[in-house]
């Protein structure tokens, strides 16, 4: 039977192969032979070997961008995943009204970046403002202010997975352990954490991709400022390629080593999560 | 499920530690009402702060609107005017209905393919699209917007072959993930009877689909909806989705019109929220099992 199926290659397989092709292979495998050139445009590249890698890591936005980049993932992972965490516990107690709560927390996960972005703006500077500064006017208002919104923007749908993961832990294993003297603290420890270790892992790596990859928040937000000191990685790539003339070339140097990290980040993913199926 | 692990604890060690105890019950619900209203305060804010006049709103924003302050929907047809959020929306939702129908459409077969076909080649391609998966947009954006450029599809038709193409990793993804799970028999049958596989695909693999179906189209939804820079990049500010609209308020290192900004915001999250009340079991579903690609 697959045969027949097998000759049917240009229904099934051949439209959404050519988009496929036209929109990420092909710009993929451009973009990773334009990081060795010089150009302005596609067709006027010139071959520079590795200057443009060379200029990335020596060029300090980028430097600065990497590591206030580091900071804000590592940040924004531990305290989202708390966060989700605790929130999860208490709505799968019982609790009257659960559901409208899980509803409410949830909730900011569908606005978009740019939305989200002035929205915060107007919050955080309305209460800077009673200090007499603004969002701009140091950089660690801005990072502060980036890390509020992404655990706003992220607590609900971490917390909706956690839940997830928490409702499969069987109610027996609970009982016996409770019958056996176990400690809420000690059942949390012993019971609950080790069996949500797969939702644990998803969560822990969505955070931590997302949290490296933040481009809308942070350009509706800050926009770098002051001075392009808040400027993550992703909007100092898009900064070198659309804001610098004669360093299109650098910046698509940047995206590849951007791309290099979170790739070493989804596999290292891949064999935790791969490790711990074979184990279980 | 969560009602009958609390009771079921109750009956035997009785009710200190299983936080049903009424006193504690009210306390959590208390406590998670007061960060219910954290959560919805920003949103609140916003809303309140569209119907005040613009220079009221920077300097005071927790400020409800009095006598001096009110400036009734003035902000909105400001914003209306100088953004065209009208015309956004149209494009956002047109964008936004057609591309995620042909997703469904295109890697629903594409992955039914690649499952039931099996050869080097499907597979070198399956990987292919699960690879591109990882691939950050930065990575490709300058280069896919010339390609877009080239081929004539830096326009809102055009946009959805970069959407199919773009987002398909995710979406062949989940639906092969799927597709490995159902058994052969059903498709054989189907065949035996002499459906060819287009029939067999339409009648009887595509309903098993629906699950599966409704997690992807509400990823790509969400996805396509929000997305900010692949637009501007693509087809620039000719047609501005709704989030292009937004930022485009912003234009140059001039203020912003924050009266206009507000209720621009106001309009973006409505039809969100409308979207979200009226499909909520399907998202957060959708959502939680869409989370297992990572």
């Amino acid at each position: 039977m697959p045969g027949t199926i097998k000759k049917y290659f240009p229904v099934f397989v051949l439209p959404t192969l050519l988009a496929f092709f036209l929109a990420f292979f092909l710009p993929f495998l451009m973009g990773i032979w334009l990081s060795f050139c010089n150009f302005t445009t596609v067709v006027d590249a010139e071959w520079v070997g590795i200057r443009n890698y060379v200029r990335a890591f020596s060029n300090e936005d980028f430097l600065r961008a990497l590591w206030f980049t580091i900071r804000f993932t590592v940040v924004s992972v531990v305290s989202i995943n708390l966060a989700a965490f605790l929130l999860a516990l208490l709505l799968t107690r019982g609790i009257k009204g659960t559901n409208l709560f899980r509803t409410v927390f949830f909730m900011p996960n569908l606005i978009g970046g740019i939305v989200l972005g002035y929205i915060w703006m107007l919050i955080l500077n309305g209460i800077l403002a009673k200090f007499g500064v603004s969002l701009t006017y140091d950089p660690r208002y801005g990072f502060w202010g980036l890390v509020i919104l992404m655990n706003w923007q992220m607590i609900g749908y971490m917390m909706i997975i956690y839940i997830a993961g928490i409702q499969n832990v069987p109610t027996e294993l609970q009982e016996a352990a409770k019958m056996d003297g176990a400690t809420g603290m000690q059942r949390l420890r012993y019971v609950t954490v080790p069996m949500v270790m797969p939702s644990i892992t998803i969560c822990l790596f969505l955070t931590l991709t997302n949290s490296f990859k933040l481009f809308d928040q942070n350009l509706a937000l800050t926009n770098g400022a002051p001075s392009g000191q808040t400027t993550m990685l992703a909007l100092d790539i898009y900064n070198t390629f659309y804001g610098r003339i004669g360093w299109e070339g650098v910046g698509q140097a940047k995206a590849v080593i951007f791309f290099i990290i979170v790739a070493i980040i989804s596999f290292t993913q891949l064999v935790l999560t791969r490790r711990r199926e074979v184990e279980s | 499920m969560k009602e009958k692990k609390t009771t079921g604890a109750t009956n035997r060690i009785g009710v200190a530690e299983t936080g049903i105890h009424p006193l504690w019950q009210s306390v959590w619900i208390v406590i998670l009402a007061l960060l219910s209203a954290l959560f919805l305060f920003p949103v609140i804010v916003v809303v309140y702060n569209s119907f005040k006049g613009r220079l009221y709103i920077s300097d005071a924003p927790f400020r409800l609107p009095d006598v001096t302050t009110f400036a009734g929907l003035e902000n909105y047809w400001s914003g209306i005017e100088k953004t065209g959020i009208v015309s956004a929306f149209g494009w956002s939702s047109f964008i936004t209905v057609c591309s995620v129908a042909v997703i469904l459409l295109g890697t629903s077969m594409t992955a039914w393919y690649l499952v039931r076909v099996k050869n080097v080649w499907t597979e070198a391609l399956y990987y292919l699209f699960v690879f591109s998966m990882i691939v950050p947009f930065q990575m490709v954006m300058f280069t896919m917007s010339k390609v877009a450029n080239v081929l004539y599809l830096d326009n809102p038709l055009g946009i959805i072959v970069i959407y199919l193409g773009f987002g398909s990793g995710l979406s062949v993804f989940m639906f092969a993930g799927f597709i490995k799970s159902i058994p052969l028999a059903m498709e054989e049958a189907a065949m035996i009877d002499g459906a060819g596989p287009i029939q067999t695909f339409f009648r009887v693999i595509f309903p098993i689909l629906k699950p599966t179906a409704v997690t992807v189209a509400i990823l790509n939804a969400m996805w396509i909806w929000n997305d900010y820079l692949l637009p501007y990049l693509v087809i620039g500010s000719n047609y501005r989705t709704l989030p292009i609209a937004i930022q485009y308020l912003k234009g140059g290192y001039g203020s912003i019109d924050m009266g206009a900004m507000m209720a621009m915001l106001v309009l973006a999250i409505i039809p969100i929220v409308i979207f979200y009340l009226s499909c909520q079991k399907y998202i957060i579903r959708g959502v939680a099992a869409g989370a297992v690609k990572g």
